[in-house]
C-alpha cells in the first residue's frame, strides 16, 4: 500500500485516481499507524515552499516523513514535494527544506531567457541522466507535464533526469531510497502512469 | 524543448457533450468520458470543459460526469461556465478539474482572479475573454458573447494577469465559428502585452491554420478549437504530426 501524506495542501485527486488506474492501492492519509504500514510514501505539494513546509511541520508530518526516510522506506516527492525534500528554498524568503537530498530550491528568473515565460508550464521532454527504475517503462525524450516556477539546483549527487527550457531544468532525481519529479505524473497521460509503475515496482 | 499544447473544447449540457459525430472505438459520442478518453488516446495535450447548463439539477450531473472524467483522464483538465464564485472554484477543483476558467464571472465581480489566485495559486486560474471588434477597438463582451461591456481588450487582459489569472484563452468573436484561421492580428498584441501563456481560440478550419498560428506568433501557446475536432474535419494525431513536420514542436 502506497500512503500519500496529507498536510493539507493540494488537490490529491487525480494522484488517487492515477494509482487506482495502474491497479496499486494508495490511500490520503495523516494517521502515524497507516504511514508507518506503508511500502511506500508519496509527498504531493503545490503552492508556496514556505507555505507547506510550515504546515508539514504543523500537521508533524515532517518528521514521520523523515523517520520513515531513515527506515529506508522509497518516498517520492511530487512538484513542491520535491522541492521540499532539499535543504532549503528562496522562495520568498529563506526556508529549511527536509534536507534528505543535497542541493536548493531557487527562482527560474535569471537563469531562463527572456524570451521563455515563467512558470514552465506545459509538455516537455525528459533528458535522462542516469538509469532508474522509475524510467524503467519510459524512455529518454518521453514528455511530461510540468507547472512550476522555482527549480532545484546544485543537485549532482541526486540528478536523474533534466528538461530544456532556455537552460537545463532538474526534473528527475533520486538517491538511495528518496525520489522525486519536477512535473506531474499523474497529469502526463500514459508516460506519466508508467513512471508511477516504476515506483510502485520498487 | 516545451510544446505547443492541441486543445480540444467540448460543451456539456446536462452531463451531455453537446455536439459531437461519430468516431472510430468511440460507442457513445455524448459522454464526456468516452470523448475525453478519445481525445486523450489521440494526443490532445489537455481538455477544457465548459458547462453550459443552466438549471442546478444540471450543475450537479456536471460535476458528478466531471469526476468520472476526471478519474479516467490523465492529462490536465480545465473547466469553465459558471464559475462566479471562490466556492465554483471549490466545487470543480474537488472533482478532479486542474485548472478553471473564468470569463463573465471576473467581469461581474472582479476581485475574483485575486481571490482564487491567492487561494489556489496563479497556475490555476485561467481567464477568458471573449473580444470584439466595436469601432476600431477591441471590446470584452460577455454573456457568452451577446453584451459588450465598453472595456478595452488588452487592458483588461493585463489587469486580470496583473491579478493573478496564470492563462489567458482569447478567444475572438469576429473569427469564432467562420473557419478562416485565427485571429492574428488580436492575438499578437495579447502575446505582446502580457507574459503568460496565451491560447488561441476561434477561427480554426484548418491544418493550415494551426502551422499559420504558430508561425506567425511564436510566443502563442497553444490553439484550441470544437467543431472542427468534434466533426472530425481535422484529426488531432495528424494534426501534430503535420505540425512536426513543419518544424513546430510538438509532443507526439
Amino acid at each position: 500500500m502506497i500512503a500519500i501524506v496529507d498536510y493539507g495542501v493540494g488537490n490529491l485527486f487525480s494522484l488517487v485516481s492515477s494509482f487506482k488506474a495502474i491497479g496499486v492501492e494508495a490511500v490520503i492519509t495523516d494517521e502515524e499507524a497507516v504511514i508507518a504500514a506503508a511500502d511506500k510514501l508519496i509527498l504531493p505539494g503545490v503552492g508556496a515552499f514556505g507555505d507547506a513546509r510550515r504546515k508539514l511541520a504543523e500537521t508533524g508530518m515532517d518528521k514521520l516523513v523523515l523517520r520513515e526516510a531513515q527506515k529506508g522506506k522509497p518516498i517520492m516527492g511530487i512538484c513542491l514535494g520535491m522541492q521540499l525534500l532539499f535543504e532549503k528554498s528562496f522562495e520568498y524568503g529563506t526556508h529549511e527544506g527536509l534536507g534528505l537530498l543535497k542541493g536548493e530550491v531557487v527562482t527560474m528568473e535569471g537563469t531562463v531567457p527572456q524570451t521563455h515565460k515563467i512558470p514552465h508550464i506545459g509538455w516537455n521532454s525528459l533528458i535522462f541522466k542516469k538509469d532508474s527504475p522509475l524510467f524503467s517503462k519510459i524512455k529518454d525524450g518521453d514528455y511530461v507535464y510540468f507547472v512550476h516556477s522555482y527549480y532545484v539546483k546544485n543537485c549532482e549527487d541526486s540528478l536523474l533526469a533534466i528538461t530544456e527550457y532556455g537552460a537545463e531544468l532538474t526534473a528527475a532525481v533520486a538517491k538511495d531510497n528518496i525520489y522525486g519529479c519536477q512535473f506531474h505524473p499523474e497529469k502526463s497521460g500514459e508516460v506519466g502512469l508508467n513512471i508511477l509503475r516504476g515506483f510502485a515496482a520498487l | 524543448m516545451i510544446t505547443k499544447r492541441i486543445i480540444p473544447c467540448l460543451d456539456v449540457r446536462n452531463g451531455r457533450v453537446v455536439k459531437g459525430t461519430n468516431f472510430e472505438n468511440v460507442s457513445d459520442v455524448s459522454s464526456p468520458v468516452e470523448l475525453g478518453k478519445y481525445y486523450s488516446r489521440s494526443g490532445a495535450d489537455e481538455l477544457v470543459f465548459y458547462d453550459i447548463t443552466a438549471s442546478n439539477d444540471g450543475r450537479k450531473l456536471f460535476t458528478d460526469i466531471l469526476t468520472q472524467v476526471a478519474e479516467n483522464i490523465f492529462i490536465p483538465l480545465t473547466v469553465g461556465g459558471g464559475i462566479n464564485t471562490v466556492a465554483d472554484f471549490d466545487r470543480v477543483l474537488k472533482c478532479g478539474a486542474d485548472k478553471v476558467s473564468v470569463n463573465s464571472g471576473a467581469i461581474r465581480n472582479p476581485d475574483l482572479i485575486s481571490q482564487a489566485a491567492e487561494k489556489y495559486g496563479n497556475q490555476c486560474v485561467v481567464l477568458s475573454a471573449d473580444i470584439k471588434r466595436v469601432d476600431g477597438q477591441f471590446r470584452i463582451f460577455a454573456k457568452g458573447g451577446r453584451e459588450d461591456t465598453g472595456m478595452e481588450a488588452i487592458t483588461w487582459i493585463k489587469r486580470c494577469v496583473a491579478n493573478g489569472a496564470g492563462e489567458v484563452v482569447v478567444n475572438s468573436i469576429d473569427t469564432d465559428g467562420v473557419r478562416g484561421g485565427f485571429d492574428l492580428e488580436l492575438l499578437k498584441q495579447v502575446c505582446d502585452a502580457v507574459n503568460v501563456p496565451v491560447i488561441a481560440s476561434g477561427g480554426a478550419g484548418c491544418e493550415e491554420d494551426f502551422i499559420k498560428l504558430f508561425r506567425e506568433i511564436p510566443t502563442i501557446d497553444a490553439g484550441l478549437a470544437a467543431s472542427i475536432f468534434h466533426f472530425g474535419q481535422v484529426k488531432i494525431s495528424h494534426l501534430k504530426e503535420t505540425l512536426k513536420e513543419n518544424g513546430i514542436p510538438v509532443r507526439i
